[in-house]
Protein backbone atom coordinates (compact mmCIF):
# COMPACT_ATOMS: atom_id res chain seq x y z
CA UNK A 1 0.00 0.00 0.00
CA UNK A 2 1.23 3.48 -0.93
CA UNK A 3 1.80 5.66 2.24
CA UNK A 4 -0.83 7.91 1.10
CA UNK A 5 -3.45 5.45 1.24
CA UNK A 6 -2.28 4.26 4.48
CA UNK A 7 -3.01 7.86 6.46
CA UNK A 8 -6.57 7.11 5.86
CA UNK A 9 -6.10 3.76 6.75
CA UNK A 10 -6.60 4.32 10.09
CA UNK A 11 -7.99 6.75 12.79
CA UNK A 12 -5.93 9.22 15.21
CA UNK A 13 -7.56 7.36 18.26
CA UNK A 14 -5.90 4.36 16.53
CA UNK A 15 -2.43 6.20 16.17
CA UNK A 16 -2.52 7.07 19.65
CA UNK A 17 -3.09 3.77 20.94
CA UNK A 18 -0.62 1.48 18.84
CA UNK A 19 1.55 4.48 20.17
CA UNK A 20 0.86 4.09 23.58
CA UNK A 21 0.83 0.38 23.72
CA UNK A 22 4.54 -0.17 22.31
CA UNK A 23 5.44 2.28 25.17
CA UNK A 24 4.48 -0.22 27.72
CA UNK A 25 7.18 -2.87 26.11
CA UNK A 26 8.33 -4.68 29.05
CA UNK A 27 6.08 -3.01 31.43
CA UNK A 28 5.11 -5.48 34.42
CA UNK A 29 2.39 -3.13 36.81
CA UNK A 30 0.41 -0.44 34.88
CA UNK A 31 -2.56 1.82 36.39
CA UNK A 32 -5.22 2.30 33.77
CA UNK A 33 -8.12 4.19 32.88
CA UNK A 34 -10.90 3.76 30.64
CA UNK A 35 -11.22 4.97 27.17
CA UNK A 36 -7.84 5.12 25.13
CA UNK A 37 -5.58 4.41 27.69
CA UNK A 38 -7.49 0.89 28.87
CA UNK A 39 -7.43 0.00 25.08
CA UNK A 40 -4.02 0.68 25.05
CA UNK A 41 -3.22 -1.13 27.71
CA UNK A 42 -5.31 -4.04 26.42
CA UNK A 43 -3.46 -4.30 23.44
CA UNK A 44 -0.27 -3.75 25.12
CA UNK A 45 -1.06 -7.51 26.68
CA UNK A 46 -1.98 -8.60 23.12
CA UNK A 47 1.13 -7.79 21.37
CA UNK A 48 4.42 -6.50 23.30
CA UNK A 49 3.85 -6.84 27.13
CA UNK A 50 1.79 -10.52 27.41
CA UNK A 51 2.25 -10.27 31.49
CA UNK A 52 1.66 -6.72 32.21
CA UNK A 53 -1.22 -6.37 34.75
CA UNK A 54 -3.65 -4.23 35.00
CA UNK A 55 -4.60 -2.19 37.92
CA UNK A 56 -7.71 -0.15 37.96
CA UNK A 57 -8.29 2.91 40.39
CA UNK A 58 -11.73 1.21 41.40
CA UNK A 59 -9.78 -1.18 43.11
CA UNK A 60 -9.36 -4.22 40.69
CA UNK A 61 -5.43 -5.78 40.16
CA UNK A 62 -5.07 -8.10 37.21
CA UNK A 63 -8.37 -7.69 35.17
CA UNK A 64 -9.60 -10.02 32.45
CA UNK A 65 -12.35 -8.13 31.89
CA UNK A 66 -14.89 -10.60 28.97
CA UNK A 67 -16.57 -6.99 27.37
CA UNK A 68 -15.29 -3.76 26.60
CA UNK A 69 -15.32 -1.79 30.32
CA UNK A 70 -17.81 1.28 30.37
CA UNK A 71 -16.22 3.00 33.32
CA UNK A 72 -13.04 2.01 36.00
CA UNK A 73 -15.76 0.71 38.03
CA UNK A 74 -17.05 -1.78 35.67
CA UNK A 75 -18.71 -5.02 37.17
CA UNK A 76 -16.90 -7.14 34.59
CA UNK A 77 -13.51 -5.80 35.58
CA UNK A 78 -14.38 -7.92 38.68
CA UNK A 79 -14.97 -11.03 37.69
CA UNK A 80 -12.31 -13.18 37.27
CA UNK A 81 -9.79 -10.66 38.14
CA UNK A 82 -7.07 -11.76 40.81
CA UNK A 83 -7.37 -9.57 43.52
CA UNK A 84 -10.51 -6.59 44.26
CA UNK A 85 -9.18 -4.45 47.17
CA UNK A 86 -11.36 -1.44 48.79
CA UNK A 87 -10.10 1.99 47.92
CA UNK A 88 -8.01 2.34 50.90
CA UNK A 89 -5.75 -0.75 49.98
CA UNK A 90 -5.83 0.39 46.64
CA UNK A 91 -4.41 3.79 47.42
CA UNK A 92 -2.39 3.20 50.62
CA UNK A 93 -0.30 0.02 49.40
CA UNK A 94 -0.48 -0.38 45.81
CA UNK A 95 -0.26 3.40 44.85
CA UNK A 96 1.18 4.95 47.65
CA UNK A 97 3.56 1.81 48.74
CA UNK A 98 5.54 2.23 45.60
CA UNK A 99 3.31 -1.15 43.30
CA UNK A 100 2.81 0.97 40.32
CA UNK A 101 5.28 1.27 37.71
CA UNK A 102 2.91 3.00 34.99
CA UNK A 103 0.25 5.19 34.81
CA UNK A 104 -1.92 7.30 32.04
CA UNK A 105 -3.12 10.28 32.58
CA UNK A 106 -5.18 13.35 31.03
CA UNK A 107 -6.26 16.41 31.43
CA UNK A 108 -7.81 19.19 29.89
CA UNK A 109 -4.83 21.67 29.97
CA UNK A 110 -1.04 20.87 30.45
CA UNK A 111 1.95 22.85 30.79
CA UNK A 112 5.54 23.14 29.25
CA UNK A 113 6.80 21.07 32.75
CA UNK A 114 4.32 18.87 32.45
CA UNK A 115 1.76 19.67 35.21
CA UNK A 116 -1.98 18.99 34.56
CA UNK A 117 -5.05 20.17 34.93
CA UNK A 118 -8.35 18.60 35.19
CA UNK A 119 -10.13 20.88 37.67
CA UNK A 120 -11.56 24.34 36.50
CA UNK A 121 -11.51 26.85 33.67
CA UNK A 122 -11.38 29.98 35.29
CA UNK A 123 -11.41 31.29 38.54
CA UNK A 124 -11.75 28.50 40.72
CA UNK A 125 -14.22 30.06 43.06
CA UNK A 126 -16.27 31.24 40.12
CA UNK A 127 -15.12 29.10 37.28
CA UNK A 128 -16.16 29.63 33.88
CA UNK A 129 -16.15 25.31 33.27
CA UNK A 130 -16.14 23.27 36.34
CA UNK A 131 -14.25 20.27 35.25
CA UNK A 132 -13.99 16.87 37.05
CA UNK A 133 -11.49 17.41 39.80
CA UNK A 134 -8.72 15.21 40.66
CA UNK A 135 -10.04 11.90 41.86
CA UNK A 136 -7.20 9.80 42.07
CA UNK A 137 -4.51 11.92 39.57
CA UNK A 138 -3.04 13.73 42.18
CA UNK A 139 -1.76 10.91 43.88
CA UNK A 140 -0.97 8.96 40.85
CA UNK A 141 0.97 11.85 39.36
CA UNK A 142 3.18 11.83 42.71
CA UNK A 143 3.58 8.18 42.86
CA UNK A 144 3.03 5.91 39.87
CA UNK A 145 7.18 5.56 38.77
CA UNK A 146 6.55 6.83 35.23
CA UNK A 147 3.48 8.79 33.75
CA UNK A 148 2.57 8.46 30.13
CA UNK A 149 -0.12 11.53 29.16
CA UNK A 150 -2.69 10.88 26.45
CA UNK A 151 -4.58 13.86 25.08
CA UNK A 152 -5.32 15.69 21.46
CA UNK A 153 -3.00 18.21 20.68
CA UNK A 154 -4.20 21.60 20.49
CA UNK A 155 -3.75 25.42 21.48
CA UNK A 156 -6.36 25.63 23.90
CA UNK A 157 -4.86 22.55 25.53
CA UNK A 158 -1.22 22.80 25.40
CA UNK A 159 -0.96 26.47 27.68
CA UNK A 160 1.73 28.74 28.76
CA UNK A 161 0.21 28.71 32.19
CA UNK A 162 -2.62 26.85 33.58
CA UNK A 163 -5.69 27.69 35.39
CA UNK A 164 -5.00 25.02 38.34
CA UNK A 165 -2.13 22.54 38.51
CA UNK A 166 -4.48 19.44 39.91
CA UNK A 167 -1.65 16.71 39.39
CA UNK A 168 1.89 17.84 39.22
CA UNK A 169 4.21 16.81 35.95
CA UNK A 170 7.71 18.06 36.95
CA UNK A 171 6.71 21.11 38.72
CA UNK A 172 8.99 23.85 37.34
CA UNK A 173 12.29 24.22 35.63
CA UNK A 174 14.13 24.20 38.67
CA UNK A 175 15.95 20.43 38.41
CA UNK A 176 14.81 18.34 40.70
CA UNK A 177 12.35 19.60 42.18
CA UNK A 178 9.57 16.60 42.87
CA UNK A 179 12.71 15.20 44.14
CA UNK A 180 12.79 18.06 46.75
CA UNK A 181 9.07 17.72 47.46
CA UNK A 182 9.39 13.92 48.41
CA UNK A 183 7.79 12.05 45.38
CA UNK A 184 8.46 9.29 44.69
CA UNK A 185 7.70 8.58 40.74
CA UNK A 186 9.98 10.30 38.49
CA UNK A 187 6.77 12.25 36.54
CA UNK A 188 5.64 12.38 32.89
CA UNK A 189 7.54 10.54 30.57
CA UNK A 190 5.73 11.12 27.36
CA UNK A 191 2.98 12.86 25.99
CA UNK A 192 1.04 11.08 23.26
CA UNK A 193 -1.24 13.07 20.84
CA UNK A 194 -3.02 12.39 17.94
CA UNK A 195 -0.02 14.51 16.26
CA UNK A 196 3.19 13.43 17.58
CA UNK A 197 4.63 12.66 20.45
CA UNK A 198 6.72 14.30 23.23
CA UNK A 199 9.13 13.67 25.71
CA UNK A 200 10.83 14.80 28.73
CA UNK A 201 14.22 16.90 28.69
CA UNK A 202 15.51 18.18 31.39
CA UNK A 203 11.87 18.41 33.01
CA UNK A 204 10.68 20.29 29.63
CA UNK A 205 8.47 19.02 27.36
CA UNK A 206 10.21 18.33 23.71
CA UNK A 207 8.92 17.05 20.53
CA UNK A 208 10.43 13.62 19.82
CA UNK A 209 8.51 11.81 16.93
CA UNK A 210 5.46 13.27 14.72
CA UNK A 211 3.26 11.43 13.48
CA UNK A 212 3.54 10.50 8.97
CA UNK A 213 1.22 13.77 7.49
CA UNK A 214 1.94 16.37 10.01
CA UNK A 215 4.88 18.80 9.84
CA UNK A 216 7.47 20.54 12.94
CA UNK A 217 5.48 24.14 12.22
CA UNK A 218 1.92 22.75 12.40
CA UNK A 219 2.66 20.69 15.71
CA UNK A 220 4.45 24.11 16.97
CA UNK A 221 1.16 25.85 15.84
CA UNK A 222 -0.50 24.11 18.41
CA UNK A 223 1.18 24.83 21.28
CA UNK A 224 1.37 28.01 22.90
CA UNK A 225 4.67 28.22 24.15
CA UNK A 226 8.14 28.26 22.57
CA UNK A 227 8.43 24.62 21.18
CA UNK A 228 11.77 22.90 21.45
CA UNK A 229 12.45 20.22 18.98
CA UNK A 230 14.75 16.82 19.64
CA UNK A 231 17.59 17.05 17.17
CA UNK A 232 16.89 13.62 16.93
CA UNK A 233 13.09 13.83 16.09
CA UNK A 234 12.01 10.52 14.09
CA UNK A 235 8.68 9.64 12.60
CA UNK A 236 6.07 7.78 14.39
CA UNK A 237 5.58 4.21 13.35
CA UNK A 238 2.27 3.25 11.95
CA UNK A 239 -0.33 1.15 13.64
CA UNK A 240 0.32 -2.16 12.17
CA UNK A 241 -2.26 -4.41 10.61
CA UNK A 242 -2.42 -6.87 13.83
CA UNK A 243 -2.52 -4.31 15.89
CA UNK A 244 -5.32 -2.49 13.92
CA UNK A 245 -6.74 -6.30 13.80
CA UNK A 246 -6.80 -6.98 17.08
CA UNK A 247 -8.25 -2.63 18.13
CA UNK A 248 -10.88 -3.46 15.82
CA UNK A 249 -12.23 -7.22 16.26
CA UNK A 250 -11.72 -7.71 19.90
CA UNK A 251 -11.17 -4.38 22.14
CA UNK A 252 -13.60 -1.99 20.49
CA UNK A 253 -15.68 -3.89 17.62
CA UNK A 254 -18.26 -0.99 18.08
CA UNK A 255 -15.68 1.99 17.56
CA UNK A 256 -16.59 3.68 20.60
CA UNK A 257 -13.58 5.03 21.33
CA UNK A 258 -11.28 4.70 18.23
CA UNK A 259 -13.73 5.79 15.02
CA UNK A 260 -12.24 9.35 15.50
CA UNK B 1 -35.97 -4.14 65.59
CA UNK B 2 -33.81 -2.79 63.14
CA UNK B 3 -35.75 -4.04 59.92
CA UNK B 4 -37.44 -0.33 58.72
CA UNK B 5 -38.89 0.46 55.76
CA UNK B 6 -36.76 3.18 53.89
CA UNK B 7 -39.16 5.86 54.56
CA UNK B 8 -38.88 5.01 58.55
CA UNK B 9 -35.28 4.63 58.67
CA UNK B 10 -34.98 8.14 56.68
CA UNK B 11 -37.55 10.04 58.52
CA UNK B 12 -35.76 8.48 61.95
CA UNK B 13 -31.88 9.18 61.15
CA UNK B 14 -31.79 12.25 58.60
CA UNK B 15 -32.48 15.73 59.87
CA UNK B 16 -32.53 19.22 58.17
CA UNK B 17 -28.56 20.21 58.31
CA UNK B 18 -27.55 17.08 58.43
CA UNK B 19 -23.53 16.00 57.09
CA UNK B 20 -24.75 12.76 55.53
CA UNK B 21 -22.44 10.17 53.21
CA UNK B 22 -24.06 7.64 50.74
CA UNK B 23 -20.62 5.96 48.81
CA UNK B 24 -20.42 3.30 46.45
CA UNK B 25 -17.94 3.30 44.07
CA UNK B 26 -19.99 3.27 40.92
CA UNK B 27 -21.53 0.48 42.45
CA UNK B 28 -23.78 0.08 45.14
CA UNK B 29 -24.84 3.15 44.88
CA UNK B 30 -28.24 3.75 47.44
CA UNK B 31 -30.50 5.88 44.76
CA UNK B 32 -33.44 4.52 47.00
CA UNK B 33 -32.30 6.36 49.78
CA UNK B 34 -31.45 9.67 47.95
CA UNK B 35 -34.95 9.64 46.37
CA UNK B 36 -36.85 8.99 50.02
CA UNK B 37 -34.64 12.00 51.24
CA UNK B 38 -36.08 14.46 48.43
CA UNK B 39 -39.79 13.24 49.10
CA UNK B 40 -39.36 13.62 52.93
CA UNK B 41 -38.25 17.29 51.57
CA UNK B 42 -35.01 17.71 53.73
CA UNK B 43 -33.35 20.90 54.08
CA UNK B 44 -29.54 22.40 54.12
CA UNK B 45 -27.63 18.85 53.79
CA UNK B 46 -23.86 18.67 53.50
CA UNK B 47 -23.47 15.65 51.32
CA UNK B 48 -20.02 14.20 51.11
CA UNK B 49 -18.79 10.86 48.61
CA UNK B 50 -15.71 10.66 46.56
CA UNK B 51 -17.83 10.56 43.14
CA UNK B 52 -20.96 12.37 43.73
CA UNK B 53 -22.55 10.58 40.37
CA UNK B 54 -25.98 11.00 39.39
CA UNK B 55 -27.34 10.55 42.82
CA UNK B 56 -25.70 13.75 43.71
CA UNK B 57 -26.34 15.20 40.93
CA UNK B 58 -30.48 14.58 41.47
CA UNK B 59 -30.20 15.86 45.41
CA UNK B 60 -28.52 19.19 43.90
CA UNK B 61 -30.81 19.83 41.28
CA UNK B 62 -33.45 19.26 43.58
CA UNK B 63 -31.80 22.33 45.94
CA UNK B 64 -31.72 20.56 49.54
CA UNK B 65 -28.16 20.66 49.39
CA UNK B 66 -26.25 23.61 50.98
CA UNK B 67 -22.12 22.11 50.22
CA UNK B 68 -20.69 18.71 48.97
CA UNK B 69 -17.37 17.29 49.99
CA UNK B 70 -16.36 14.86 46.86
CA UNK B 71 -13.14 14.62 44.54
CA UNK B 72 -14.11 13.54 41.24
CA UNK B 73 -17.01 15.37 39.60
CA UNK B 74 -18.72 13.19 36.41
CA UNK B 75 -20.83 10.88 34.98
CA UNK B 76 -18.70 7.37 35.04
CA UNK B 77 -17.80 6.49 31.42
CA UNK B 78 -20.64 9.53 30.19
CA UNK B 79 -19.50 12.89 30.92
CA UNK B 80 -20.00 15.62 32.82
CA UNK B 81 -22.90 16.20 36.24
CA UNK B 82 -24.61 19.14 34.74
CA UNK B 83 -26.49 20.11 37.39
CA UNK B 84 -23.95 20.06 39.79
CA UNK B 85 -21.77 22.34 37.48
CA UNK B 86 -24.96 24.26 36.93
CA UNK B 87 -24.97 25.05 40.87
CA UNK B 88 -21.38 25.69 40.79
CA UNK B 89 -21.20 27.44 37.64
CA UNK B 90 -24.47 29.90 37.93
CA UNK B 91 -26.09 29.56 41.12
CA UNK B 92 -28.77 27.18 40.11
CA UNK B 93 -31.21 26.52 41.59
CA UNK B 94 -28.97 27.76 44.63
CA UNK B 95 -25.33 28.25 45.32
CA UNK B 96 -23.75 25.48 46.79
CA UNK B 97 -20.28 25.18 48.44
CA UNK B 98 -17.88 22.81 47.64
CA UNK B 99 -15.01 21.67 50.18
CA UNK B 100 -12.61 19.57 47.60
CA UNK B 101 -10.31 16.46 47.94
CA UNK B 102 -8.79 14.24 45.74
CA UNK B 103 -9.91 10.38 46.26
CA UNK B 104 -6.92 9.61 48.27
CA UNK B 105 -7.68 12.46 50.33
CA UNK B 106 -10.98 11.36 51.01
CA UNK B 107 -10.17 8.08 52.00
CA UNK B 108 -8.23 9.35 54.60
CA UNK B 109 -10.90 11.28 55.97
CA UNK B 110 -12.73 8.46 56.68
CA UNK B 111 -10.37 6.41 57.52
CA UNK B 112 -9.21 8.65 60.70
CA UNK B 113 -13.16 8.89 61.16
CA UNK B 114 -13.67 4.92 61.10
CA UNK B 115 -10.39 4.81 63.74
CA UNK B 116 -11.01 7.75 66.03
CA UNK B 117 -8.11 9.63 64.50
CA UNK B 118 -8.07 13.42 64.35
CA UNK B 119 -6.50 13.39 61.21
CA UNK B 120 -4.92 11.32 58.06
CA UNK B 121 -1.45 11.86 56.98
CA UNK B 122 -0.70 11.01 53.07
CA UNK B 123 2.13 11.72 50.37
CA UNK B 124 0.17 14.01 48.02
CA UNK B 125 -0.68 17.51 47.39
CA UNK B 126 2.63 18.96 47.05
CA UNK B 127 3.66 20.70 43.59
CA UNK B 128 -0.59 21.33 43.17
CA UNK B 129 -3.01 23.74 43.56
CA UNK B 130 -5.63 21.88 46.06
CA UNK B 131 -4.15 22.53 49.29
CA UNK B 132 -4.49 26.39 48.14
CA UNK B 133 -8.12 26.05 48.14
CA UNK B 134 -9.31 24.02 50.45
CA UNK B 135 -7.65 25.36 54.26
CA UNK B 136 -7.93 21.92 55.57
CA UNK B 137 -5.76 20.40 53.60
CA UNK B 138 -2.76 21.03 55.68
CA UNK B 139 1.20 19.89 55.97
CA UNK B 140 2.99 18.49 58.99
CA UNK B 141 6.81 17.61 59.53
CA UNK B 142 7.46 14.08 59.64
CA UNK B 143 9.05 14.00 63.57
CA UNK B 144 11.12 11.66 62.41
CA UNK B 145 12.55 12.34 58.99
CA UNK B 146 12.76 16.07 56.79
CA UNK B 147 9.89 15.42 54.76
CA UNK B 148 6.51 17.54 55.19
CA UNK B 149 3.82 15.14 54.94
CA UNK B 150 -0.05 15.96 53.71
CA UNK B 151 -2.63 15.37 56.38
CA UNK B 152 -6.68 15.83 55.65
CA UNK B 153 -9.34 15.89 58.67
CA UNK B 154 -11.39 13.10 60.21
CA UNK B 155 -14.75 13.04 58.68
CA UNK B 156 -17.68 11.75 60.63
CA UNK B 157 -20.72 11.80 58.98
CA UNK B 158 -23.79 12.18 60.99
CA UNK B 159 -25.40 9.77 58.80
CA UNK B 160 -24.22 6.74 56.22
CA UNK B 161 -26.39 5.15 54.07
CA UNK B 162 -24.53 1.73 52.83
CA UNK B 163 -25.84 -0.34 50.06
CA UNK B 164 -24.77 -3.92 49.77
CA UNK B 165 -25.66 -7.30 48.74
CA UNK B 166 -27.29 -8.95 52.24
CA UNK B 167 -27.11 -8.89 55.70
CA UNK B 168 -28.95 -10.78 58.51
CA UNK B 169 -31.46 -9.31 60.58
CA UNK B 170 -29.25 -8.28 62.90
CA UNK B 171 -27.22 -5.75 60.33
CA UNK B 172 -24.25 -7.84 59.95
CA UNK B 173 -23.48 -6.69 56.61
CA UNK B 174 -21.33 -9.27 53.33
CA UNK B 175 -20.13 -7.27 50.22
CA UNK B 176 -18.54 -8.21 47.13
CA UNK B 177 -17.00 -7.15 44.48
CA UNK B 178 -15.82 -2.72 44.50
CA UNK B 179 -16.12 -2.26 47.98
CA UNK B 180 -14.91 0.83 47.72
CA UNK B 181 -15.27 2.59 51.22
CA UNK B 182 -18.12 1.00 52.34
CA UNK B 183 -16.52 -0.46 55.22
CA UNK B 184 -14.63 2.72 56.65
CA UNK B 185 -17.88 4.95 55.47
CA UNK B 186 -19.90 2.70 58.04
CA UNK B 187 -17.31 2.95 61.02
CA UNK B 188 -16.98 6.81 60.66
CA UNK B 189 -20.57 7.62 60.83
CA UNK B 190 -22.35 8.59 64.00
CA UNK B 191 -25.47 6.44 62.37
CA UNK B 192 -25.69 3.79 59.55
CA UNK B 193 -28.42 2.70 57.18
CA UNK B 194 -27.55 -0.57 55.90
CA UNK B 195 -29.55 -1.04 52.54
CA UNK B 196 -29.85 -4.49 51.06
CA UNK B 197 -31.22 -6.71 48.05
CA UNK B 198 -31.29 -9.34 50.58
CA UNK B 199 -32.23 -10.39 54.25
CA UNK B 200 -30.72 -13.98 54.87
CA UNK B 201 -30.37 -15.74 58.10
CA UNK B 202 -27.73 -15.50 60.76
CA UNK B 203 -26.13 -19.26 59.53
CA UNK B 204 -25.22 -17.45 56.07
CA UNK B 205 -23.61 -14.71 57.46
CA UNK B 206 -21.69 -16.98 59.83
CA UNK B 207 -20.69 -19.18 56.81
CA UNK B 208 -18.25 -16.92 55.60
CA UNK B 209 -17.01 -14.43 58.48
CA UNK B 210 -14.56 -13.33 56.21
CA UNK B 211 -17.15 -11.76 54.18
CA UNK B 212 -18.63 -9.80 56.69
CA UNK B 213 -17.44 -6.08 56.35
CA UNK B 214 -19.74 -4.56 58.62
CA UNK B 215 -20.41 -5.38 61.87
CA UNK B 216 -23.73 -5.16 63.42
CA UNK B 217 -22.56 -3.08 66.17
CA UNK B 218 -21.98 -0.08 64.24
CA UNK B 219 -25.53 -0.54 61.93
CA UNK B 220 -28.78 1.59 63.32
CA UNK B 221 -31.30 0.66 60.80
CA UNK B 222 -31.27 -2.23 58.09
CA UNK B 223 -33.87 -1.69 54.99
CA UNK B 224 -34.48 -4.21 52.61
CA UNK B 225 -34.86 -2.54 49.43
CA UNK B 226 -33.79 -5.09 46.45
CA UNK B 227 -32.65 -2.84 43.41
CA UNK B 228 -31.88 0.10 45.53
CA UNK B 229 -29.15 0.75 43.89
CA UNK B 230 -30.38 0.94 39.88
CA UNK B 231 -29.65 2.64 37.66
CA UNK B 232 -25.90 1.33 39.48
CA UNK B 233 -25.15 -1.77 39.63
CA UNK B 234 -24.91 -4.89 42.56
CA UNK B 235 -22.61 -7.59 41.78
CA UNK B 236 -23.72 -10.70 40.83
CA UNK B 237 -27.45 -9.10 41.13
CA UNK B 238 -27.86 -6.70 38.59
CA UNK B 239 -25.81 -4.75 35.71
CA UNK B 240 -25.35 -1.11 35.84
CA UNK B 241 -28.34 0.39 33.33
CA UNK B 242 -26.03 2.35 30.98
CA UNK B 243 -28.95 3.56 28.83
CA UNK B 244 -30.38 5.61 31.92
CA UNK B 245 -27.13 7.20 32.48
CA UNK B 246 -27.13 8.17 28.66
CA UNK B 247 -30.36 9.38 29.50
CA UNK B 248 -29.70 11.55 32.46
CA UNK B 249 -26.68 13.29 30.30
CA UNK B 250 -29.44 14.78 28.22
CA UNK B 251 -31.74 15.12 30.68
CA UNK B 252 -29.66 17.16 33.08
CA UNK B 253 -28.46 19.51 30.29
CA UNK B 254 -31.59 21.69 31.43
CA UNK B 255 -32.83 22.39 34.77
CA UNK B 256 -36.32 22.69 33.77
CA UNK B 257 -36.22 18.98 32.09
CA UNK B 258 -34.56 17.58 35.16
CA UNK B 259 -36.99 18.98 37.62
CA UNK B 260 -39.71 17.55 35.11
CA UNK B 261 -37.92 13.86 35.64
CA UNK B 262 -38.06 14.81 39.36
CA UNK B 263 -41.32 15.60 39.38
CA UNK B 264 -41.98 12.44 37.71
CA UNK B 265 -39.22 9.32 39.00
CA UNK B 266 -39.36 11.13 42.78
CA UNK B 267 -42.02 13.13 43.79
CA UNK B 268 -44.89 11.27 41.58
CA UNK B 269 -44.05 8.18 43.15
CA UNK B 270 -44.94 7.35 46.53
CA UNK B 271 -41.69 4.85 47.82
CA UNK B 272 -39.20 2.45 45.72
CA UNK B 273 -41.91 0.24 44.82
CA UNK B 274 -43.42 2.72 42.90
CA UNK B 275 -40.40 3.59 40.84
CA UNK B 276 -39.66 0.43 40.12
CA UNK B 277 -42.98 -0.45 38.76
CA UNK B 278 -42.73 2.89 36.75
CA UNK B 279 -39.29 1.48 35.08
CA UNK B 280 -40.94 -2.24 34.58
CA UNK B 281 -43.97 -0.04 32.64
CA UNK B 282 -41.95 1.36 30.44
CA UNK B 283 -39.38 -1.49 29.65
CA UNK B 284 -41.39 -4.54 30.75
CA UNK B 285 -38.05 -7.04 30.65
CA UNK B 286 -35.28 -4.38 32.07
CA UNK B 287 -34.61 -6.82 34.68
CA UNK B 288 -34.25 -9.63 32.07
CA UNK B 289 -31.88 -7.07 30.45
CA UNK B 290 -29.35 -6.19 33.27
CA UNK B 291 -29.01 -10.00 34.71
CA UNK B 292 -25.66 -11.25 34.52
CA UNK B 293 -24.75 -14.67 33.79
CA UNK B 294 -23.34 -17.04 36.83
CA UNK B 295 -20.23 -16.88 38.31
CA UNK B 296 -20.31 -18.42 41.37
CA UNK B 297 -16.80 -18.31 43.45
CA UNK B 298 -15.44 -21.77 45.10
CA UNK B 299 -16.81 -22.70 48.39
CA UNK B 300 -13.88 -22.27 51.01
CA UNK B 301 -13.48 -24.54 53.89
CA UNK B 302 -13.17 -22.80 57.01
CA UNK B 303 -12.86 -26.23 58.68
CA UNK B 304 -14.96 -27.10 62.09
CA UNK B 305 -12.68 -27.32 65.65
CA UNK B 306 -14.24 -28.60 69.25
Amino acid sequence: MEPMDRMFAYTPSEMMIATAARALEGERVVFVGVGLPNIACNLAQRTVSPDLELVYESGVFSARPARLPLSIGDPTLVSCATSVVGMADLFMNYLQGGRIETAFLGAAQIDRCGNLNSTVIGDYQNPKVRLPGSGGACEIAIHARKIYIIMPLSKRSFVEKLHFITSPGHVSHMPGERVKLGMPGSGPQLVITNQAVFEFRNGEMTLYSIHPGFTVDEIKSEVAWPLKVAADLQTTLLPSDDELRIIRKELDPDGIYTSK
Amino acid sequence: MKLNTMSDAIAKYVHNGDTIAIEGFTAFICFAAAHEILRQKLEGLTICRMTPDLIYDQMVAAGCVKKMVFSYLGNPGVGSLHCIRRAIENGIPNKIEIEEYSHFGMVGRYMAGAAGLPFFPLKSYLGADLAEVNPNICFVDNPYGKDRVAVVPALNPDVAIVHAQRCDRQGNTQLWGLIGMQKEVAFAAKHVIVVVEEIVLEDVIRSDPNRTLIPHIVVDSVVHQPYGAHPSYVQGYYDRDNKRYLAWEKVSRDQAATEAWLAEWVFGVDNWEGYLARLQAEEPNIWDRLAPGSAPSQPVNYGTYG
